[in-house]
């Protein structure tokens, strides 16, 4: 196999994982912080890409549609939140697993009725749909390569924001010990609130990058929850460093794993055995690799201390 | 014979000493009470003692037998009993029904998946004999969440006394407990006392001196004195490390 | 005799006289939907066994009825076709599979079990898409059913109806005889207090463990009766939906409760009835009466149900 196609799987996976990175930080948040358990969160991946879908065909313009979902599913996430999440905090797991399963079903069935259940797909604007010339053999997509450079923005600005700002302190301590956030006196109900618009935005923005690269259809944001899911866990609840790490491991294996596991059983297996586990196999390894995590490591590779 | 011997037990956490080199040894009928500050390391040594923490080195044997590697169930079924020093009961169960169910344990195997065991004889007199013992014979249906605390406390008690221990490891039992309450409590351990060892670890002075028969003082992890209560009372390093910090 | 156990023999009572009943008043192709809710019904029975008496919220149980019906039906590919066997196979296999994923995912609780148990579950999923063999991604239809000794009884109507039937008051019987034995009250009180249940003698896990491969493997056996009814098996049966689905039935009906698995399977079938009768789309009304259920029962829709019920719930 040639390093050049080695290099474009690694960029590949790079960029699945920053695109994972996106979602799993609100989420690992959301649960860190509020003890929430947020199935719905994938379908706010599915409302970013719709979005998208629908701004585009109104404006025409890709940039300013991109700023219009943005703020659509941060207005969106406040919106559920105030609405039903912000009931649900103190309930049992069981409860927020029920009423979330719930806005899955009616989200996924309203995308279905609204865009129809058809796969859709959205045109890249001229600037973003070339390709770029990276050594003599190798070009790659602009696009694939701007959506890595955005997710490392995020990344830093959030790693920042947790790290050295007051609200950022909050968002830690209440990860570690909520109690004392709420005797401290802080607003614990606008700190939350906060928190979930921010996730909500970014597993949304997240569906805004996804949506010209992946299909749009109803149900998209399920399997893309299971795996955020996955990444919480190897990178542990609620740290948004350990859920960076684990988004670019999971991205990567993930991404490699499909290409290459049909090739690497080959050499150990007759051709025909392995095309038929190799696909299952790769579909597997990130699980295998989070069931590894939990026996060797049970809180996560890096854990925000204290979350149960 | 010592029913509870503890030798050289020696536990860090980090670079802190919080067991160092204890050995306690706790005859027939013996009750051997604890003291310490905050800080000291009893819970620490009850951990090790009912399992939940395991020793950096040392050894623990009950009646003879090693359990320094045995897990908590293990222990238990090896003879130990414990109580929490904050209530730990079944919640959602009746008084009679949490003691059953300690009771069961000790019973043959919990393995049978038929036989309605509300109805299993033995194990219900084995719970209204524990009943008796703690004296909650008029709660006995009522639900464990419903109890006062002082009630629980007595249910704590009740519940590893019918898993018939051949030791008792009381974790703080007077925690929390008012005048009178902790004076009953303390009338039903002078009872239990003549038929079976316990270690106690406890901050009210007035209970450890009707209760023990030796007491240990731990001062960061290390045992300091240990005699009679009144050996205990005289001595200059006890009272500057414990009964100095106004506990009387 | 207590009122719940009424219940539940008046239900088994109605089941009992429904495929006699129904033919009368011109609704026999109602049998259908009875049986397609039974079946609903063990698999949430047996997922009751975990979340209602253990405590143990599994988000990857109905990959359990997908590795049963996968069983039978690669089975009766082979040529197996007597459906003792095939239950002995289905049995084997669930529960080898739930001992090998259980003594893993219990080592964690709370919500890293649910999560753990969710990802167990997209591995079986991604495991049955891959059998090329056996359909793969579309799934497999069946051109023969299991037998019972070369008899077709159990392959349609009423002898399909009855097994269905039999099927589901065993598990039912056998669940709420296990809740008041000594093993259920072990797992209960593991509920209630790990630690404190630990400290009374009791390795938790081990207890644990044997609930959840005893679910798993009720929860083939409806799948073995799944893939009798529908005579098709695919993926599907394994996707995390399914799971969440299983959740809401025994939410719904009532956790720990004798009949609340039944309750809540027959009433979720019946609603999709009824709302898809109405709209194509009765998903629209679904997720948000979902959402309403869980707000507007004051602590929880569980904890109403199950309050409500509590006189009745096993001593």
């Amino acid at each position: 196999m040639s390093t050049t196609l080695l290099l474009i799987l690694c960029l590949n996976g790079l960029q699945y994982g920053m695109l994972l990175f996106l979602i799993s930080a609100g989420l690992t948040l959301v649960f860190g912080v509020m003890g929430f358990i947020n199935l719905a969160h994938g379908v706010q991946y599915m409302v970013g890409a719709y979005l998208l879908f629908a701004f585009t065909g109104l404006t025409g313009n890709f940039m300013l549609s991109v700023l219009l979902s943005l703020l659509c599913a941060l207005a969106f996430g406040l919106l559920l939140e105030f609405f039903v999440f912000r009931h649900l905090y103190t309930r049992s797991h069981l409860d927020q697993v029920l009423a979330t399963f719930g806005i899955i079903i009616f989200l996924n069935e309203l995308a279905k009725v609204v865009f129809g259940p058809t796969t859709l797909s959205i045109a890249l604007p001229e600037f973003l749909a070339g390709s770029i010339q990276l050594t003599e053999q190798l070009k790659y997509p602009i696009y694939r390569l701007v959506t890595i450079g955005v997710g490392l923005l995020v990344a830093i600005g959030l790693f920042i924001t947790v790290s050295y700002t007051r609200i950022g302190m909050l968002i830690r301590a209440g990860a570690t010990t909520p109690e004392m956030v709420s005797a401290l006196g802080v607003n614990i109900q606008r700190l939350f609130m906060i928190v979930f618009g921010v996730g909500a935005m970014l597993a949304g923005f997240a569906g805004v990058i996804a949506a010209p690269i992946y299909a749009v259809e109803p149900g998209m944001g399920d399997n893309m929850l299971i795996v955020a899911f996955v990444v919480i866990i190897i990178g542990g609840i609620g740290s948004v460093g350990g859920a960076f790490i684990a988004a670019l491991l999971v991205g990567l294996i993930d991404t490699l794993g499909r290409s290459l596991a049909t090739e690497i059983l080959s050499f150990v297996f007759n051709p025909s055995f392995a095309n038929q586990i190799g696909p299952a196999l790769a579909s597997m390894l990130i699980y295998v690799l989070m069931a590894a995590i939990l026996i060797f490591r049970p809180r996560g590779l890096l854990p925000a201390k204290g979350v149960a | 014979m010592s029913t509870l011997e503890i030798l050289h037990l020696n536990k860090k956490f980090g670079a802190i000493n919080v067991s160092n080199d204890i050995c306690i040894s706790i005859a027939d009928n013996e009750c051997h009470a604890v003291i310490g500050p905050n800080g000291a390391g009893k819970t620490t040594l009850i951990h090790q003692i009912s399992g939940m923490l395991k020793p950096d080195s040392g050894a623990i044997k009950l009646s003879g037998q090693d359990i320094t590697n045995m897990g908590v169930p293990q222990r238990v079924q090896a003879g130990l009993g414990r109580t929490f020093q904050i209530t730990s009961v079944l919640p959602s169960f009746s008084v009679l029904e949490n003691l059953a169910i300690a009771a069961q344990s000790k019973s043959g195997s919990s393995m049978r998946f038929f036989a309605n065991a509300a109805r299993e004889s033995t194990l219900n007199s084995a719970a209204s004999n524990a009943l008796e013992r703690v004296g909650l014979e008029d709660r006995a249906d009522v639900i464990a969440a419903e109890l006062s605390h002082g009630e629980r406390r007595l249910l704590e008690l009740g519940i590893a006394l019918a898993g018939k221990p051949q030791f008792l490891l009381l974790d703080e039992p007077m925690a929390g407990l008012g005048r009178v309450e902790s004076a009953a409590l303390v009338s039903l351990l002078l009872e239990l006392r003549r038929s079976m060892p316990m270690l106690l670890v406890e901050h009210d002075m007035n209970a450890i001196f009707k209760l023990a028969d030796v007491v240990s003082v731990l001062v960061d992890g290390k045992i300091v004195v240990s005699g009679s209560p009144e050996a205990v009372r005289a001595d200059p390093a006890a009272r500057a490390a414990y009964l100095g910090e106004g506990s009387q | 005799m207590d009122r719940s156990l009424i219940l539940g023999l008046l239900i088994f009572l109605t089941l009992l006289a429904m495929p006699f009943a129904l033919p009368l008043i011109g609704q026999g192709y109602l049998t259908g939907l009875i049986i397609k809710a039974m079946l609903l019904a063990i698999a949430a029975i047996s997922l009751d066994l975990l979340i209602g008496h253990g405590g143990l919220v599994s988000l990857g149980h109905a990959a359990f009825v997908a590795l049963g019906a996968y069983a039978a039906a690669i089975a009766l590919q082979s040529g197996i076709e007597n459906i003792l066997v095939l239950l002995l196979i289905t049995l084997a296999l669930t529960g080898f599979v739930a001992l090998i994923t259980g003594s893993l995912a219990l080592r964690t609780t709370g919500v890293y079990f649910l999560m753990i148990t969710l990802a167990f579950g997209q591995m079986a999923y991604f495991t049955l898409t891959s059998l090329a063999a056996y359909g793969g991604d579309d799934g497999l239809t069946l051109w023969s059913l299991a037998t019972l000794f070369g008899s077709n009884v159990v392959q349609k109507g009423n002898g399909l109806y009855f097994i269905v039937l039999g099927t589901l008051l065993a598990s039912w019987w056998f669940v709420n005889r296990m809740s008041q034995s000594r093993f259920g009250r072990v797992l209960r009180a593991a509920r209630d207090n790990p630690e404190r249940t630990e400290v009374m003698g009791y390795s938790v896990t081990r207890y644990r463990l044997v609930a959840y491969v005893i679910a798993a493997m009720i929860a083939g056996v409806s799948g073995l009766l799944v893939m009798q009814h529908a005579e098709f098996v695919s993926p599907a049966l394994a996707a995390w939906q399914r799971s969440g689905d299983l959740i809401v039935v025994v939410v719904l009906g009532g956790l720990a409760t004798r009949n609340g698995a039944i309750l809540g399977a027959f009433f979720l079938v019946i609603v999709e009835e009824l709302l898809g009768s109405f709209i194509h789309e009765w998903r629209l009304i679904y997720g948000p009466l979902l959402v309403f259920m869980v707000l507007f029962a004051k602590g929880g829709l569980s904890d109403l149900l199950t309050s409500k019920r509590r006189g009745n719930q096993v001593a």
